[in-house]
């Protein structure tokens, strides 16, 4: 491996602290993982094992409980983003990470082909250029042309995860997260995902995705990172 | 992004205060002093805007959400602390400045946007008349370019031209609110205020200001504080957050955080009870 890693975790935990119930529930214990640019390192491990919160925690959703998230920026120096600043985390949302949830978060009452635009329009890309990227990120995933100008509120499961998709697509991030990209997609489907995931990577883009499917971590995988589920048990004092 | 907004140690206390009033107030408590009756309506207030951004304080009544963007709009004074403005290069130490300073900021580079449109508004002039008056404190006269400028202004927060010349009573709450926020643009602020804006609105009038806030986000790339005790508000508006209890700040972070993972026990029961 010549390639310097973009993202290292380094003994990542988190822990959720409930006050209401007084208990500490364990999350992920002990990751420790790098992603490199134009490969992608996939997480498995069965649910509970802390996949997710592997890339909240990266992303910020989750407060890092211990352990470094050590980011190499496009400005070349590396910080931590377990640590860093909330408005420096923000920025690189804005230009350089990208993270696919399981879930659609939409304004609501905005077209599906604006909600996949939105990162563009954050960076700045013109509004026209930013919805032509768009509506071919939304062709190239078969997502039938009349839905381009609905809110995706109606939109079935499969819908809603091909916009989420296109969104983190069309964006073009440095790192990329990807939570269960394809859970609801058929067959065919999947496979448009997979040619452009591997697309991305041509590009020279990182990325870190949880899959469920083994015959997707084979066709897409560079390094697989198994979690196993962290120890329950009674926990003293803060996460 | 730059910073255009610095607030340290800001204070805000009613009454004469006494010794204890900090040591025996505080989310675990109330605000009000057992030694001397004050009411601590915030304490030790600090955190950062950056140009662009929105950042949300959450909290319920009485917690001081209202309290520090009112100190910082000049509405009441500060007790203590330091609040810095960043504008054109130069800096502005808030609470330091004299009446006519404060009146020129107030007038010029911030906005405010209340609940109560009586407080915004001057109920015996016209919707346009409204907009004029602030255009005519920041120095325009000119008759033809302030009345084109407060139609423009209607147009863009959907207010019908035609009815400019109506006084604001004969308009409903929702363009009530559109008129506080036209007037408010007025002077293209770096800086809007939003108190509870929304609150007491129908469900779709308030969906319709929370896009044209998110709109006018966008386009003019206005700094906001948006104060607020609505969850969804917060998690539609704000980039980042802060969480106020009894005039503290018992937490701040990114808004998906705070809603995702809260840490402190009083936001864990309100995202819990909301959701």
């Amino acid at each position: 491996m010549t390639v310097a890693p973009i993202l290292r975790l380094e003994n990542f935990c988190k822990n959720f602290a409930l006050h209401e119930q007084d208990k500490v529930i364990p999350s992920s214990a002990q990751v420790n993982l790098s992603v490199y640019p134009g490969r992608l390192t996939a997480l498995i491990g069965p649910t509970g094992s802390g996949k997710s919160s592997v890339l909240n925690g990266i992303y910020r959703t989750y407060l890092t409980s211990s352990g470094r998230i050590l980011y190499r920026c496009a400005a070349g120096e590396e910080i931590d983003l377990a640590r860093a600043d909330d408005h420096d985390i923000l920025a690189l949302r804005r230009s350089e990470i990208g993270f696919v949830t399981q879930f659609l978060h939409f304004l609501p009452r905005q077209k599906t082909e604006d909600v996949v635009a939105q990162p563009l329009y954050q960076q700045g890309v013109d509004k026209e250029e930013a919805r032509a990227r768009a509506r071919a990120t939304l062709e190239a995933l078969n997502l039938p042309r009349r839905l381009w100008s609905l809110s995706p509120t109606t939109f079935s499961g499969g819908e809603k995860q091909r916009v989420n998709l296109a969104r983190g697509l069309t964006a073009r991030p440095r790192l990329l997260l990807l939570d269960e990209p394809t859970a609801s997609l058929d067959p065919r489907t999947c496979q448009r995902v997979v040619a452009q995931i591997k697309s991305l990577k041509k590009a020279n883009i990182a990325m870190l995705a949880i899959f469920h499917q083994m015959d997707l971590v084979k066709q897409l995988a560079d390094e697989v990172v198994e979690l196993s589920p962290a120890a329950e048990g009674v926990m003293g004092g803060q996460p | 992004m730059k910073k255009i907004l610095e607030v340290n140690s800001f204070s805000k206390v009613y009454g004469s205060g006494c010794d204890c009033c900090f040591a025996e107030t505080g989310p675990e408590r109330t605000n009000i002093c057992p030694g001397c009756g004050s009411v601590v309506a915030a304490h030790d207030v600090s955190f950062s805007l950056h140009q662009g951004e929105i950042l949300g304080i959450m909290g319920e009544s009485g917690s001081g959400k209202s309290t520090v963007v009112k100190s910082l709009f000049f509405d009441e004074p500060a007790s203590w602390g330091q609040a810095s403005f960043y504008d054109n290069g130069s800096r502005y130490d808030l609470f330091e400045l004299n009446r006519a300073q404060q009146r020129q900021l107030r007038s010029q580079r911030f906005g405010m946007v209340y609940q109560n449109p009586h407080l915004g508004l001057n109920f015996a002039i016209s919707a346009g008349g409204n907009i004029a008056e602030r255009l005519l404190v920041a120095g325009d006269s000119h008759y033809q370019r302030i009345r084109s400028r407060a139609q423009d202004l209607l147009q863009r927060t959907e207010v019908l031209p035609e009815r400019m010349d109506e006084i604001p009573r004969n308009f409903s709450g929702g363009m009530q609110q559109r008129v506080q926020i036209a007037k408010a643009l007025a002077t293209d602020p770096p800086l809007l205020f939003l108190d509870e804006v929304t609150t007491g609105l129908d469900l779709s009038v308030q969906a319709a200001i929370l896009d044209l806030i998110l709109e006018i986000q966008h386009e003019l790339q206005t700094a906001m504080i948006v104060v607020t005790h609505d969850l969804g508000v917060i998690r539609l508006l704000a980039d980042r957050t802060l969480v106020m209890k009894y005039g503290r700040i018992i937490e701040a972070g990114l808004t998906d955080q705070i809603l995702e993972d809260p840490q402190h026990a009083y936001t864990q029961r309100l995202v819990a009870s909301a959701l």
